[in-house]
């Protein structure tokens, strides 16, 4: 069997016009997909860091101030 | 008040994060374990030509299809939680979680864009010798995809090839081939994969054993009967087997889990292994109370399983907690100190850069680099806030073993049956076979508790704990997406299971 794209792509095509159940999944899989990128991701789970913060030099200055933050006065703990 | 809301803040993202990764742990280890059960089937049709192999290769490649479809993408969001929630343990790790993941998301688009099309698209359309061999590349890709997930959870377990860099606030791989065969990451590949095939074998008898009682697909119920099995068997002895490695390197890596799971408070010689046991629920650190309520031990076996010698002396919670001079072991409150003096150097050595002050950094950084192996201790405020949850780790782990032990059981007695054509009159056996899904569902993700609130205070063994890993964040919005993904998890795991009834109910095609 040769491989010219053409027929790569009937393959693809054909597979995906004679699916049945997998019609129903690939609209599950969609919709999750929309969900979790678009829904939950942007209004939901932004990347602290990233969104505060502009350079990779900012965002390392912030964890060095919480990890040495946590090291308060006669060794008394200010993170819980 | 700013502890309370940190603890708070704390206990709902690991909350938040435990759902989603036991939501995750429903697919996966199906997807893990049916892939090769589907290649088995597929290679005795290729085999043997009987047309009776390909109907049933195919609709256990159905099952597969509708678990993968259900399952594919839940773990992006656990991503999503390191940003959000952990941003500190997230931006520390970075450096060393980059390439295992990165490899993982290539191995999974290409399998997925390939051979994974193939195996669904390509019945009657490619040779059979290729579709068998793409159905072979997605149960092998699919495993070396999740290696890559296991060996970043190894290395929380067990930090190792990494340096910790001061001027960036970050841990730095350092060697590669120590971080993909550390101990415990070749421990957590076999052991969790192999309970995936074993799980996967469980499904297929679970579905078969209901096809038998209902009188359907005989034929092709007691076919994949044989198969799953004998699979199952083979991948729960070697469950055992690799059990006992993980035990090992837990002994020797994560002591403190070791005694949190076996109820282990005070370090004996010739230690006995918790056969059944109850806790006795006002057990704390240092007391003198009876740790059981009621145990039955093995002798002897505890040290043999920690140490591979029967009268060794394995540590206790209070050994751990206060230290053990006699065996030469530092307690938690001896590393706090320690602890303090690495965050103390830290910040030293920060300030010296700050004003530029070269001689003061490198001095801060020698006592640093002294001390930097207890730099998770400093941030605890007591000995005792290094001990895990004891009682979830323990009736966690037993549940796990028992299960495990009844798994061995069920896999020979149905091949047994099976092979000797006297399964069908077995109902209460058959009965058991369905429900032995559910208690593989238990045991699979008992072992993921064992795993995760056994380790804990730490985010990084010994480096990082989750209090200091965490975001500053509110955690009303923590609480918000956490419903919000209980939601979304249940609405999808209706789904799954109502697709998956569904198609049981149709049965292979052409029947």
């Amino acid at each position: 069997m040769s491989l010219s794209p053409r027929k790569i792509m009937d393959f693809y095509v054909n597979g995906f016009r004679s699916m049945t159940l997998g019609k129903t999944l690939w609209k599950i899989i969609l919709i999750k997909l929309i969900i979790i990128f678009a829904v939950i991701k942007f209004f939901f789970m932004p990347d602290y860091l990233h969104t505060r913060f502009n350079t990779d030099t900012e965002r390392a200055q912030h964890v060095m101030n919480v990890i040495t933050r946590a090291h308060g006065p006669g060794g008394k703990n200010l993170i819980p | 008040m700013l502890e309370q809301t940190g603890l708070e803040l704390v206990n709902w993202a690991r909350a938040q994060f435990a759902l989603t990764a036991m939501f995750h742990w429903i697919f996966v280890p199906l997807t893990l374990g049916l892939s090769f059960l589907c290649a088995f089937f597929e290679s005795i049709y290729v085999k043997t030509g009987k047309e009776e192999w390909r109907r049933l290769t195919r609709f256990w490649m159905r099952l597969f299809g509708i678990n993968f479809a259900i399952g594919v993408a839940t773990g992006i969001i656990l991503e999503f939680e390191f940003g959000t929630n952990w941003s500190n343990y997230s931006w520390m790790v970075g450096d060393i979680f980059g390439a295992p993941l990165a490899i993982e998301g290539l191995v999974a688009f290409f399998l997925e864009a390939t051979f994974f099309a193939v195996m669904f698209f390509g019945w009657d359309r490619v040779s059979k010798g290729f579709h068998l061999f793409s159905t072979w590349m997605v149960a092998i890709g699919s495993n070396l995809s999740a290696l890559w997930i296991l060996v970043a959870n190894g290395w929380m377990q067990f930090p190792t090839g990494m340096a910790f860099n001061p001027d960036k606030a970050r841990f730095e791989m350092q060697n590669f081939w120590d971080v993909l065969f550390s101990p415990v990451a070749i421990s957590k590949f076999t052991h969790t994969t192999s309970s995936g095939f074993l799980l996967g074998s469980l499904f297929v008898i679970s579905v078969s054993s209901w096809y038998l009682l209902k009188g359907r697909h005989r034929d092709m119920a007691k076919k994949s009967i044989v198969v799953a099995s004998m699979f199952g068997l083979l991948s729960a002895l070697f469950v055992g087997f690799t059990g006992d490695e993980a035990a090992y390197t837990d002994a020797q890596k994560q002591p403190m889990k070791l005694a949190a799971f076996e109820g282990l408070w005070k370090g004996q010689e010739n230690a006995g292994l918790v056969a059944v046991g109850v806790l006795a629920p006002d057990k704390r650190p240092g007391d003198d109370k009876d740790p059981f309520v009621f145990e039955i031990r093995i002798p002897g076996l505890l040290s043999l399983l920690a140490n591979r010698s029967p009268g060794s002396f394995v540590p206790g919670i209070d050994d751990l907690v206060y230290g053990n001079k006699d065996r030469g072991i530092m307690g938690a409150n001896e590393k706090i100190t320690r602890g303090k003096i690495a965050i103390e150097q830290l910040a030293a050595y920060k300030k010296a850069r700050e004003i530029g002050d070269q001689a003061a950094a490198e001095g801060a950084l020698q006592e640093f680099d002294a001390h930097k192996a207890y730099l998770g201790f400093g941030y605890l405020d007591s000995p005792e806030q290094a001990v895990p949850p004891v009682a979830v780790t323990f009736y966690s782990f037993h549940a796990m073993v028992a299960l495990g032990t009844l798994f061995i059981l069920i896999f020979f007695i149905f091949l047994v049956l099976t092979m000797k054509d006297k399964i069908e009159g077995q109902r209460a056996l058959l009965l058991l076979g369905v429900l032995s899904l559910f208690l593989g569902f238990i045991a699979s993700e008992a072992g993921w508790v064992v795993a995760e609130v056994g380790r804990q205070p730490w985010a990084i063994q010994d480096l990082l704990p989750v209090t200091v890993a965490r975001t500053d964040i509110n955690v009303g919005s923590v609480k918000t997406t956490f419903f919000m993904f209980l939601v979304t998890f249940t609405v999808l795991f209706i789904a799954e299971v109502g697709i998956m009834l569904k198609q049981i109910q149709i049965g292979p095609e052409g029947k």
